[in-house]
């Protein structure tokens, strides 16, 4: 299970769901994978504004992954402009048939779109346990999959 | 239509919680379609917005768009294991009517084929607030401008369909499901194609070792999914009907 999906998860138990505490959930003697997956640089810059930061910061830091910065990156942060490393080229002009291979637009993601890339997107949970800090309950991870099915007497 | 004491969740957990695990395989390889109402609603989604599949099955609308990004869930953890090779999206096992989101979480949401699953009134019009409780609240009540949840459920009305089933019918049906356990040939017309509530055991063996699967339904009619939205506290945007299914968009009032 991707950390980002952490963003968006919280107890199932429904009296929980109100108290601040049940957010996010825990994660405890988690087993990290890395799944390599394309970055989409877009698609970063538009989920900014979704991810809670402090939150992430702290299932960061409860995982043993490196601090992360106390504010969040802005969407400029996470790219290096084009525009300024490669001025324009009187050849390419000439090269008509050629398709663009950077088209006008396309940005090339830096380093801090890279680790971030890699934390909330290749960062998976495989094995392991969601804790809610409000009531305690344990929702296991098995093969990247979390399962959050309660027992009959918490639903 | 007379209301079983035995509905209920242990009632789903049997007739329609069990029947997936077992036909999941089975079952996914024939779900790769999209329908189309439901494919343009999640295109429709801006890059970047946040979304939920409530009983996402085997995740065939977790490769519509790229661009988004979807926590699919569902009860099968059979499915869920299919499901979780859609990329970017997330998947986990979760039940509908206990949802692991904080609510107002996301930008849109989808329940296709789902809540016609639960077995009484009460369940699914619950089963309908969790969907739109999970998706963004409305800046005041009635502005409309709240997430938009998509849901999609079976229709009573499908007389042309190879079920059949029409105005009249009673609503609360058991839908066969033949899982095959060999390859050899067998005629077109599928065995068990009658509905009886309650007749047949969850699975029965077939002399071949074919094995029929029954999972209960509840057949929409006419009205019924804008109703149950209504009484769940939202607003239906748009709703029709597609290929035997009622479908409505709806949002939180
Ligand atoms: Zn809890």
């Amino acid at each position: 299970m991707k950390l980002l999906t952490l963003n968006f998860l919280t107890c199932a138990i429904k009296t929980c769901k109100t108290n601040p505490a049940s957010f996010p959930l825990h994660p405890r003697n988690a087993e990290l994978e890395i799944q390599e997956a394309d970055i989409n640089l877009p698609f970063l810059k538009n989920i900014l504004p979704r991810l809670m930061w402090e939150e992430i910061r702290t299932i960061a830091r409860e995982l043993g992954l490196p601090d992360l910065p106390s504010t969040p990156p802005t969407p400029t942060d996470l790219s290096i402009s084009t525009s300024s490393t490669a001025p324009s080229n009187p050849d390419t002009s000439l090269d008509t048939d050629e398709p663009s291979e950077a088209p006008a637009g396309e940005e090339t993601p830096s380093q801090t779109a890279l680790d971030l890339h890699r934390l909330l997107l290749e960062t998976c949970i495989q094995e392991g346990i969601l804790v809610c800090g409000s009531c305690g309950h344990e929702y296991a991870v098995k093969e990247g999959v979390a399962n959050f099915l309660l027992p009959g007497h918490l639903v | 239509m007379a209301e079983l004491d035995t509905q209920g969740a242990d009632y789903e957990a049997e007739h329609v919680h069990s029947v997936y695990e077992e036909i999941a395989s089975h079952f996914s390889s024939t779900r790769y379609k999209p329908w189309p109402i439901v494919e343009r609603f999640l295109k429709e989604q801006s890059d970047g917005a946040i979304g939920a599949d409530v009983g996402c099955g085997n995740g065939k609308y977790l490769a519509v768009n790229k661009n988004v990004f979807i926590v699919g869930s569902d009860r099968s953890t059979n499915l869920i294991k299919i499901a979780k090779q859609h990329e970017p999206h997330s998947t986990i096992v979760a039940d509908n009517l206990s949802l692991p989101h904080p609510p107002g979480t996301f930008n849109f949401a989808i329940s296709i084929a789902v809540i016609h699953h639960l077995s009484t009134p009460a369940r699914r019009i619950e089963a309908v607030k969790a969907v739109l409780d999970i998706v963004r609240r409305p800046s005041s009540p009635g502005t409309k401008d709240g997430g938009k949840a998509l849901i999609y459920v079976w229709a009573l009305e499908q007389k042309n369909s190879r079920r059949g089933w029409d105005e009249g019918h009673e609503q609360d049906v058991m839908v066969p499901w033949v899982l095959k356990q060999k390859k050899e040939k067998k005629p077109k017309r599928r065995q068990g194609e009658m509905e009886g509530k309650g007749v047949v055991e969850g699975s029965e063996e077939k002399q071949d070792g074919d094995r029929t699967f029954l999972r209960y339904y509840h057949l929409y009619k006419k009205g019924e999914l804008e109703q149950d939205i209504g009484e769940a506290g939202g607003v239906v945007l748009e709703s029709g009907y597609e290929k035997d299914n009622w479908w409505a968009i709806a949002t939180p009032n």
